[in-house]
């Protein structure tokens, strides 16, 4: 029971981190309808910028406000450069050239700073544990992570019902035109969605860092995970996102840990470990699957 | 046959890859014929790919898998028929073989079978959903293969040998790459009359308007899922081949970055045409030779280009060599 109410939180925590990946992708494929493959690069940039100043500085306050900028910053000058140039352009092309984005990123960050991966410390004010309840000691920093999440969310809510730009975007997400002749600079609008949306994932790689190590390519397995959420959630949609990243967190993360145990029930233990394993490693996809036969639009659904 | 640019540069073509051994002879390069057929199994590859992709319109980045378990095919065959066990207890006992004509139709029967089925699940949705869903699918199935203890999980597999062809040495590099060169002159072949067939002419008027191809009656779920798995059948095939010339398998073979080697390269030629794929695989593979003798880092420069190709060159090299109709194959 205290092992499943810790991975419960392992879960959560996972599902937090995909939460803030999938929600800025999710802007970007709902609101500019481009597939943007490059997101995980986001990340790593926000993974090493974070690393090198918490490691220089021996803060870790200070690693975080200086990766938000870097990855929000680099997001916009991407979004200038090159995918402003391909909203018109078919998927494909959007594919491809964000393949090459990828490639570009995750070679720089081997030149710059090589290919040893870098390692972060969680900040000695977070390095203790929590009981929660009592005799359930949880790491506080995952606590901590956790926390952000929800206040991130809580945020973009606000943001999205509460302001006259979150107004605006969604204008602009249901018609483009419509918004643009309504007098809205829908150009400068998507540069600051898609920052937006480089800034989550900045902040989601810099909080993985003390818990993964920081190296290249290390985007692009969240990533695929955060197209999972994003088709178990529905493109386009910030709720969708959500229970989405919770549910692929939560099955994740508990399949990991008790589908050795019950299948020890019926197998034999060599077996069934190996079994486990195989079957815990695919139980995301197979969840997608599952969903995409019973509901193809996704949980749910951003129009309709 | 008129002969007009696009037929010249299919006979020069045809005709360098067929003289390539006796070049590399003569310079004395043998690893010419070793990266030779590294490229045309790619370009096989990229060619299937370019079925679906070019004709039939589905955005897949999840074309390694197929590749990768037509590897995987030959490489748990001839596992098994090296340590004698067998593969299946029931309903047959099946056990391990070394000969390419059983192991290769097998592994292209794994991947289309495989095909099968992630179609079936993903061709449920479009768009943007279809290329996230079939990237989704390949990983899963590279993380089944990375944990896959019995089969060398994350580390792979090695061959003992390449696999047996009566009457041929597969072992010995320049019949094996002319082995590659007739899979690949048999697959365009084939594919050449696919496309003009009475399905290719369905398959492409799905990409066109699938609305309008249901509305006269055709069943385009069925039509579009044998693409698929025609398709997948074909990477089945350049898999089996691709685990004969390195003797190795390994969950690398199906990483998405793979799958999207393969779409680059379709682009990269010309998708919608059956020569471009080859001449992208070529192309890809050749830069990535020559800018690895200059930099360790040359995905910093490939990276960029693609970019640039995708902004500037929407026709792919076979569109400009090919010249005006170079459209359909």
């Amino acid at each position: 029971m205290l092992l499943f109410i810790e991975q419960l939180l392992n879960g959560l925590q996972l599902g937090i981190m995909l939460f803030l990946m999938s929600t800025g992708l999710t802007l970007v494929f709902g609101i500019m309808q481009v597939i943007n493959l490059a997101h995980g690069s986001f990340y790593m940039i926000g993974a090493y910028v974070g690393a090198t100043v918490a490691l220089r500085t021996d803060s870790f306050l200070l690693g975080v406000l200086a990766a938000l900028p870097a990855a929000a910053l680099a997001g916009m000058v991407v979004e200038t450069l090159v995918l402003r140039r391909l909203y018109k352009k078919d998927h494909l092309d959007q594919v491809l050239a964000t393949f090459g984005l990828i490639m570009f990123f995750n070679e720089l960050t081997r030149i710059l700073w090589g290919r040893q991966p870098l390692f972060m410390d969680v900040p000695a004010w977070l390095s203790g544990s929590v009981e929660i309840i009592p005799g359930v000691p949880y790491p506080s920093y995952r606590l901590a992570v956790i926390a952000v999440g929800i206040m991130v969310g809580v945020l973009l809510y606000l943001l999205f019902t509460r302001t006259r730009i979150g107004m605006q975007i969604r204008a602009g997400a249901s018609n483009r035109e419509m918004a643009g002749a309504l007098g809205v600079n829908i150009r400068l609008l998507y540069t600051l969605v898609f920052g937006l949306g480089t800034l989550l994932a900045g902040l989601a790689g810099v909080m993985a860092g003390p818990i993964l190590a920081v190296e290249a390519g290390m985007g692009e397995s969240v990533l695929i995970l955060t197209f999972v959420v994003i088709v178990i959630g529905g493109i386009g949609s910030i709720r969708g996102a959500l229970a989405g990243a919770l549910l692929v967190g939560l099955v994740d993360t508990l399949g990991r840990a008790f589908l050795p145990i019950l299948l020890r029930l019926f197998l034999s233990p060599a077996y069934a470990d190996g079994a486990a394993a195989s079957l815990a490693s695919m139980s995301v996809y197979l969840l997608m699957a599952a969903v995409l036969v019973w509901r193809p639009k996704g949980l749910l659904p951003a129009h309709g | 046959m008129t002969v007009n640019r696009k037929t010249i540069a299919i006979v020069a073509g045809a005709l360098l890859l067929v003289a390539l051994p006796v070049i590399a002879g003569l310079t004395d390069e043998p690893y010419l014929v070793t990266l030779a057929s590294r490229i045309l199994i790619y370009a096989l590859a990229a060619v299937s790919l370019d079925l679906m992709l070019g004709f039939g319109g589905m955005v897949s980045l999840g074309h390694a898998a197929f590749f990768g378990i037509g590897a995987y095919g030959v490489g748990i065959l001839s596992m098994h028929a090296f340590e004698g066990t067998v593969l299946f207890n029931w309903p047959l006992a099946i056990g391990g073989s070394q000969a390419a004509l059983t192991v290769w139709p097998l592994a292209v029967l794994f991947s289309a079978a495989a095909a099968g089925i992630i179609g079936a699940l993903s061709l449920r949705t479009t768009g943007m959903h279809f290329i996230m869903i079939t990237l989704a699918f390949a990983q899963m199935l590279y993380y089944f293969f990375v944990s896959l203890e019995a089969y060398g999980g994350d580390d792979g597999l090695s061959l003992f040998a390449r696999n047996t062809l009566p009457g041929l040495d597969l072992g010995d590099d320049r019949q094996f790459y002319f082995v590659c060169l007739a899979a690949l002159a048999l697959f365009l072949f084939f594919s050449w009359r696919l496309v003009h067939s009475r399905f290719g002419m369905v398959i492409r008027g799905c990409k066109d308007n699938e609305r309008r191809m249901k509305s006269l009656g055709f069943p385009t779920f069925r039509y579009r899922l044998v693409c698929v798995i025609i398709a997948g059948a074909g990477a089945g095939l350049a898999g089996a081949l691709i685990a004969n010339q390195t003797e190795y398998v390994s969950p690398g073979l199906m990483h998405w970055t793979r799958s999207g080697e393969i779409l680059v390269m379709v682009l990269l030629g010309g998708m919608g045409t059956l020569f471009g794929p080859v001449l992208g695989a070529a192309t890809l593979l050749l830069m990535e030779e020559f800018l690895s003798i200059y930099t360790e880092h040359w995905m910093v420069f490939l990276g960029p280009f693609l970019v640039v190709v995708v902004l500037f060159a929407k026709r792919g090299i076979y569109g400009i060599l090919a010249g005006g109709n170079g459209n359909h194959g």
